[in-house]
């Protein structure tokens, strides 16, 4: 398995061809309190870069971005209830969806958690 | 905007930041959105008191022979009846009856003491300048810092802190003395709850903000929760809920609008206004509550089936109802408490009806009157 992180503060962890997405702990920590996570439906396509799932805070909805292009395969539905898992485990509970990739070489621009680390302690 | 470079410093920016404060551009200045959380910030109001920094708006005062007269040509409160110590939450008019800003006015020792948004103060105060007679002085206060000290246990905090302040009723303000430091304060505020309002020098106002939040039940709270306190108190944020193009009642602010000016007119405005009172406003200000978790926010359509009849101007989670909630314009026929409504976010439609504000009830430390009593 291994986790990569885009410049957008999305995560995305890989296993094979398919792989789960969240947000980072730096963007629930951006964000504030999450009170509404909207997921994508199973089936949807997604396009690297593109809308995949809203987050809203109570202050303000947020995009957040597909870090590949893929097919939706699984949502998070837990976040209905408890949106609130996106601030406490945020890379973990708190995930958004899975997807099976449609070009796993789109992998190799996104950066891996010490290129993370050090872009959000340019930030 | 979005560059720390070109927004203006607060007196107490750097005291924000020492308290853990997300700073964000507001009305020019760099201002605290929040500390630990808009959630728990609000929360905390709503039982003990939160302290906000509004020394972003502008304090003016007003003074001259017939200042309370004068002012009365582009506000429809009655400000001449004010006694000195009493305030009024009033509106300032375009001469098309337009909202350009609301305000407070407060009778005080040396004039009118009004305070203003911080966003259109420059322009309000060349407005008023433009429109009072010469002989009417306005100073503009730039050397004096606000606070806001809010919640039902505000005053017994700020009491310990500058003896005397319990004493005054809701919408009554006077001059303290803390130590050697002159202090207007009035009892008032912007959240629904009790509490008060701190006009201080600049340079001391460091010292006043650690002296109140050095009290165990006051803590610095954001502009984030300080607008959710608001929109659940169902009091219109300017230039969001009213602006230029609403009149007062459009704006659900027909009581601003005081009995002796609805009899003799003379404010800006005054036909266009009085006739909305008469004949009803075509759409008007309204509160909605939200079915589902989803925040329905500003700028978002509401529609009656496949008519639009209106659009969102405030909106958002509100932590103390516990659900998203929101303010916004429908048309007359619309409005009634109860109407079903739906409001379109993200293509997706989502139903709404129309609800009595405000959504908390206010706890205001009110003078009663003993008619009132009876009533």
């Amino acid at each position: 398995m291994t986790r990569y992180f885009t410049d957008e503060h999305e995560w995305i962890e890989v296993e094979g061809t398919t792989a789960t997405v969240g947000i980072t702990d730096y963007a629930q920590s951006q964000l504030g309190d999450i009170v509404f996570a909207e997921v994508p439906a199973v089936g949807a396509q997604l396009f690297k870069g593109g809308d995949a799932a809203v987050v809203e805070s109570v202050k303000a909805a947020s995009d957040v971005y597909a870090p590949v292009s893929g097919s939706v395969t699984e949502a998070n539905d837990a976040l209905a209830d408890d949106p609130a898992l996106v601030n406490s485990d945020p890379e973990g509970a708190g995930w958004f969806f899975k997807l099976e990739l449609s070009d796993p070489s789109e992998l190799d621009g996104l950066m891996d958690a010490a290129a993370y680390k050090a872009f959000v302690d340019s930030l | 905007m979005g560059d720390d470079t070109e927004m203006l410093e607060l007196p107490l920016g750097d005291w924000h930041r020492a308290k853990g404060a997300r700073m964000v551009p507001f009305a020019s200045y760099a201002m605290p959105i929040q500390y630990e959380g808009i959630m728990a910030e609000h929360l905390w109001t709503r039982e003990n008191a939160g302290l906000s920094d509004v020394s972003h708006m502008g304090q003016l005062i007003l003074s001259g022979e017939g200042a309370a007269a004068a002012l009365e040509k582009l506000v429809p409160g009655d400000i001449s009846a004010l006694k000195e110590g009493r305030m009024r939450y009033s509106l300032l008019l375009s001469e098309e009856g337009g909202v350009l800003d609301d305000l407070m006015v407060t009778a005080a020792p040396t004039g009118l003491y009004v305070v203003i948004n911080g966003a259109v103060k420059h322009q309000d105060i060349a407005f008023l300048r433009a429109n009072l007679p010469s002989g009417i002085d306005i100073n503009h206060l730039e050397d004096r810092a606000l606070l806001a000290l809010q919640g039902p246990k505000a005053v017994e905090a700020i009491a310990r802190v500058v003896p005397g302040v319990d004493q005054l009723y809701f919408m009554e303000a006077d001059l303290f003395l803390w130590g050697e430091v002159p202090l207007w304060i009035s009892r008032s505020g912007y959240t629904g709850e009790d509490g008060v309002e701190i006009s201080v020098s600049a340079d001391q106002v460091e010292a006043l903000a650690d002296a109140l939040c050095a009290q165990p039940e006051v803590k610095p709270i954001g502009l984030g929760a300080r607008d959710s306190l608001r929109l659940e108190a169902g009091l219109p944020l300017y230039g969001h809920d009213m602006d230029p193009t609403t009149d007062p009642v459009e704006g659900n602010a027909s009581f601003a609008v005081s009995k002796r000016r609805r009899a003799e007119g003379g404010f800006n405005g005054a036909d266009r206004i009085l006739k909305a009172l008469a004949d009803g406003p075509a759409r008007k200000l309204v509160g909605l509550s939200v079915e589902g978790k989803l925040p329905v926010r500003e700028g978002a359509p509401v529609f009656v089936g496949d008519t639009q009849v209106g659009v969102i101007t405030s909106g958002g989670f509100a932590p103390s109802v516990g659900a998203p909630i929101a303010m916004g314009y429908v048309a007359a026929g619309h409005n009634a408490v109860g109407t079903p409504l739906e409001a379109e976010v993200r293509g997706k439609r989502v139903p709404l009806a129309v609800a009595s504000m405000p959504f908390i009830p206010h706890r205001y430390h009110r003078r009663v009157i003993s008619s009132q009593a009876k009533a």
